[in-house]
């Protein structure tokens, strides 16, 4: 096959022929450019429901400024974004959260100060009934605890023994931990990781692999960016290759190979 | 992750702040220029800088308000400055700079201390005037002319009177001075005046705080004294209402106060009073009309009044003569400074010391 | 964390077993300190009280505590709107101005222009409001860092406050409900002021609100990381103008206590009011880093101050050793503020 420049439109898809399903979230022709940098030079994107979608690419590509216009930290220059077939259009984080969109970010976006139940709350915390709530703002620490307490055991995090404990004495991954517990808990449409294991050992991360499993079994669709190959072909059933600001393909992770994502990742085979 | 941190502000918006900015940075020159200076003046162009020691007593006010009326009737410019507290010599001399680089023709300047002597010296050379009030230069030839009350006698008069009324009683006395970490001769002068009138030894003729803190004083009838407290207020009423209750805590048996200046001697007045310590002796130096009914009421026994009016009016009238023909003002001979003088206002005078009663100080007073 | 590629699979090893230490444990001390960083302040106030009580025997005298008390009501409230600002990792350097300005405007409209106290209290309180709000403003809608933002308004506060005060001291008469916070509540040889209650009722609403409120869990979040608080959700513009909003409130509140105290408004007032407000957060174990710290421990550091100040001052010490003493206090509490956060990974 010859090379074809970077400005064939051309997305080859790898896999099966989708059955007829509707995304659950989904993008076309997204463009956003930071001053002369043109971050994405219009991305189409589909989420299926109960997937999980793996997002890879080079330094560059795009993947970070994609992820953050599905999660609402940043806003397109164009390009339309839907979430269950409706148009949707985020000025900030938490209008996408309260859509149902939750997103790891790669920074964890958690405060070292607070506690891991706190930190699951932060920014929707629940107050106690009645006047004490409404009037004095008094927060139901207890229930809040409580309430964490069972989504850490829900999703089987073993590493997380009191929650009363601070963040910033936790390690990478007990932190990674708190971060997917809070989106699994609050998530109802859609479950965004930005790179989960990139700062963690095997261990770690094959703890955060099943924490994965185990959302998708709960049937949120799943968006995986990472750099970590053998995590993106265990994981994904599709995976969306990014490369200079486009998706250059869809590949089944069933039916290709780790060499093959690589090269189409690098430019090296084109599709 | 660093690429744009949400930074989602449309480039057309980025001109609004920088408008915002560049409006404020006229709107602070427009200012400026309008706010800075004050008198009228035909503009005969004579152009004096009055650097006063700070904006907040209204001692100060006083002074700038008799200034600014005897310069417009002079047809002289007059540009008003101060530094930002009591011992904030950086700021004045940065005005003495700014009053040579406009071109003035003299300096009016009541000075925080002698770290202002060097830029004194430099706008002489440049042949300003430099007229020193209220606090004389040390050392006196750092000013061309000095208008300025004799602080000694002013003290010496508030601590003969205290001596004359306590008729032979024991003396417990707070001394309630200006700074803690700087020597200038207004707090000198009228701390050792009082301790001179009262017949007490000063210990160190050039720092306050080192007399004997017990002992015998001679003024009046003569008995014994002993310094239970010496503070400093920053000449604030504030600093006078904390420092006395510090020294009543120290001491709760002090009768007698010597007090820098009239706020401080409020703010231990008003010590006193919330602490119901009646038969207390305060003495003070000013002479202002808001003080008067202090004196009145007997919670200041005496002050000693200035004339910063005069000292004010003499300053413009120098320069302005010296632009005219040229003839630098002096000091009178043999003397360190002009005495602009001062009186005794209390409403219970004492045989020996000579006073005026409160309702005749309304007359003189300034403020 | 290196990564540890040695070939096993994470299905191999036993499950529960940690890979990485949980934390890196600091000794006893450190984890004390952590876990309560109003202990360090505490500490010194009970050590410098009984010092100095050794020193001069009328130093615990009920007389002299109230005095103290007294003479720390209006630094302490200056120092709780403080301290709320500098968790957030902001700072205030205007707060001493506002707060002459505001006292101005209280005592002028009631006194002078003849306005009922009630009203000219609460206008004195929005002009409070008004200043929190421009520095919010400037630190939010404008970028400008605190320390710069409120330098300049620290300019503007004081020059206006001076012009509207125009050299006058305005005395209310003893009646008048402006000097109601310097009125005295005995308790046998003790007393406070209605001013020193304020203060502690003050201390305990808004301690409250940083504890117990989602308000408070947000101002902590926006002062360890503000990035990650954005990214969490949390509205960190609208929150950091609250905040300047609230700590400006409290700057009003003060006012009125100063007039109280010292019987009239005048702009004859410390012109160090910033400089021992930071002086008071910081020794009290606040950190000027933002998200760690109690109000708690800003009310201990404003006594500390407050009791070398008078204990050195009945022990006949010079007053440039109490200088001294609060530039090694604060440096001592910046140098344990660091020590404690290595606990952190």
């Amino acid at each position: 096959m010859n090379a074809t420049t970077d400005d064939n439109e051309l997305t080859t898809v790898h896999s099966e022929p989708q059955p007829d399903r509707e995304p659950v979230l989904s993008a076309t022709g997204l463009v956003k450019s930071y001053g002369r940098v043109e971050a994405l030079r219009g991305v189409d994107f589909e989420l299926y429901p109960g997937e999980v979608l793996a997002v890879i690419g080079d330094n560059g590509a795009g993947k970070s400024t994609l992820i953050k216009c599905l999660s609402g930290a940043a806003s397109p220059d164009s390009g339309t974004l839907r979430l269950d077939g409706r148009e949707v259009h985020f000025r900030d984080p938490l209008q996408a959260r309260q859509a149902g969109i939750e997103t790891v970010y790669q920074t964890l976006a958690v405060t070292p100060a607070l506690d891991i139940a706190s930190n699951l709350f932060l920014g929707r915390e629940i107050r106690k009934k009645g006047p004490l709530g409404t009037v004095f703002r008094l927060l139901d620490t207890a229930g809040m605890r409580r309430v964490a307490r069972e989504e850490v055991q829900q999703l089987g995090i073993t590493t997380l023994q009191d929650i009363t404990q601070t963040v910033e004495t936790l390690s990478g991954g007990q932190r990674q931990a708190v971060a997917v517990a809070r989106a699994a808990a609050f998530g109802s449409k859609v479950v965004i990781l930005d790179e989960p294991t990139a700062a963690l050992g095997v261990r770690e991360s094959g703890q955060v692999a099943q924490l994965i499993r185990r959302l998708r079994d709960t049937g949120l669709p799943v968006v995986l960016i990472s750099h970590d190959m053998p995590l993106v072909f265990e994981l994904a059933d599709r995976v969306h290759v990014q490369r200079l600001g486009r998706r250059v393909a869809i590949i089944n992770p069933s039916t290709s190979t780790m060499e093959d994502a690589v090269a189409i990742m690098t430019g090296a085979r084109s599709v | 992750m660093k690429d744009g941190v949400g930074m989602r502000r449309n480039p057309r918006r980025r001109f609004t702040p920088f408008a915002c900015v560049l409006g404020i940075v006229v709107g602070a020159l427009v200012l400026s220029a309008c706010g800075g200076s004050s008198a009228s003046g035909s503009g005969s162009g004579v152009k004096v800088a009055l650097i006063l020691k700070e904006f907040t007593n209204p001692y100060w006010i006083s002074m700038e308000n008799s200034a600014k009326s005897e310069a417009s009737k002079l047809g002289v410019q007059l540009q008003v400055t101060a530094g930002k507290s009591d011992d904030d010599t950086t700021s004045q001399i940065n005005q003495i700079d700014e009053a040579i680089a406009a071109g003035d023709k003299g300096i009016i300047i009541a000075l925080n201390g002698d770290a202002v002597n060097s830029a004194l010296q430099q706008a002489r050379s440049a042949g300003l005037v430099v007229v020193a009030v209220d606090t004389p230069p040390i050392p006196a030839s750092v000013a061309d002319v000095t208008y300025a009350t004799d602080n000694t006698a002013a003290g010496v008069l508030d601590g003969k009177w205290t001596a004359a009324k306590l008729g032979g009683q024991n003396a417990d006395i707070a001394m309630l001075d200006d700074l803690a970490n700087q020597v200038i001769t207004v707090d000198v002068d009228r701390d050792h005046g009082f301790l001179k009138g009262m017949g007490i030894p000063v210990g160190n003729q050039n720092v306050n705080g080192q007399e004997p803190t017990s002992g015998k004083y001679t003024g009046g009838k003569g008995g014994s004294y002993k310094v239970a407290c010496q503070l400093a207020t920053n000449g604030s009423q504030t600093g006078g209402q904390s420092a006395m209750e510090t020294c009543l805590s120290k001491d709760s048996n002090i009768n007698v106060v010597y007090a820098i200046n009239e706020p401080a001697a409020e703010g231990a007045a008003h010590a006193l009073q919330t602490a119901g310590k009646k038969n207390v002796t305060v003495v003070a130096i000013d002479g202002g009309c808001s003080n008067l009914p202090f004196v009145a009421s007997g919670a200041i026994g005496a002050t000693a009044g200035q004339f910063p009016g005069k000292m004010a009016v003499s300053g413009v009238d120098a320069i302005s003569a010296f632009a005219k023909t040229g003839k630098k003002p002096t000091n009178q001979a043999g003397q360190d400074f002009f005495n602009t003088g001062t009186q005794l206002y209390t409403d219970t005078a004492q045989p020996g010391v000579p006073s005026i009663t409160s309702a005749a100080a309304s007359k003189v007073c300034w403020g | 964390m290196m990564a540890d590629r040695t070939g096993v699979s994470a299905a191999d090893l036993p499950p529960g077993t940690d890979e990485t230490p949980r934390r890196r444990r600091g000794n006893p001390v450190q984890e004390l300190l952590h876990a309560h960083p109003s202990l360090g302040p505490l500490v010194v106030l009970v050590l410098a009280a009984i010092v100095f009580d050794l020193i001069n025997g009328r130093f615990l005298n009920p007389t002299n505590l109230s005095i103290m008390l007294q003479q720390v009501a209006v630094i302490g409230l200056l120092a709780l709107g403080q301290t709320i600002i500098i968790l957030t990792a902001g700072i205030d350097l205007s707060v001493g101005a506002a707060m002459i300005l505001v006292q101005m405007v209280m005592a002028e409209l009631a006194v002078s222009n003849g306005i009922p106290v009630i009203l000219a209290l609460v206008l004195g309180l929005l002009v409070a409001l008004l200043t929190g709000l421009i520095n919010g403003v400037l630190v939010t809608r404008f970028g400008v860092p605190p320390f710069i933002g409120t330098l300049g308004t620290l300019g503007v506060f004081t020059a206006v406050g001076l012009k509207y005060a125009n050299g006058q001291t305005i005395t209310p008469p003893t009646s008048s409900l402006l000097l109601w916070t310097g009125k005295f509540i005995n308790f046998g040889s003790f007393h406070i002021t209605v001013g020193v209650l304020l203060m502690i009722v003050l201390y305990l609403v808004v301690g409250y609100a940083l504890g117990r409120t989602a308000w408070g869990r947000h101002v902590y979040s926006v002062g360890d990381d503000a990035e990650s608080a954005r990214l969490a959700g949390i509205r960190t513009g609208r929150l950091l103008v609250s905040v300047y909003l609230v700590a400006g409130l409290v700057y009003g509140i003060a006012s009125w206590v100063q007039i109280g105290r010292v019987g009239d408004a005048s702009t004859d007032i410390s012109s160090t009011l910033n400089l021992d407000s930071i002086t008071a957060v910081v020794i009290g174990g606040v950190s000027l880093f933002g998200g760690r710290g109690l109000v708690l421990g800003t009310l201990f550091g404003a006594l500390i101050v407050q009791v070398f100040q008078n204990g050195l001052a009945l022990a006949g010490v010079q007053d440039l050793y109490q200088q001294l003493a609060e530039g090694l206090l604060v440096i001592a509490a910046v140098s344990l503020d660091r020590w404690i956060r290595k606990v952190r990974r």
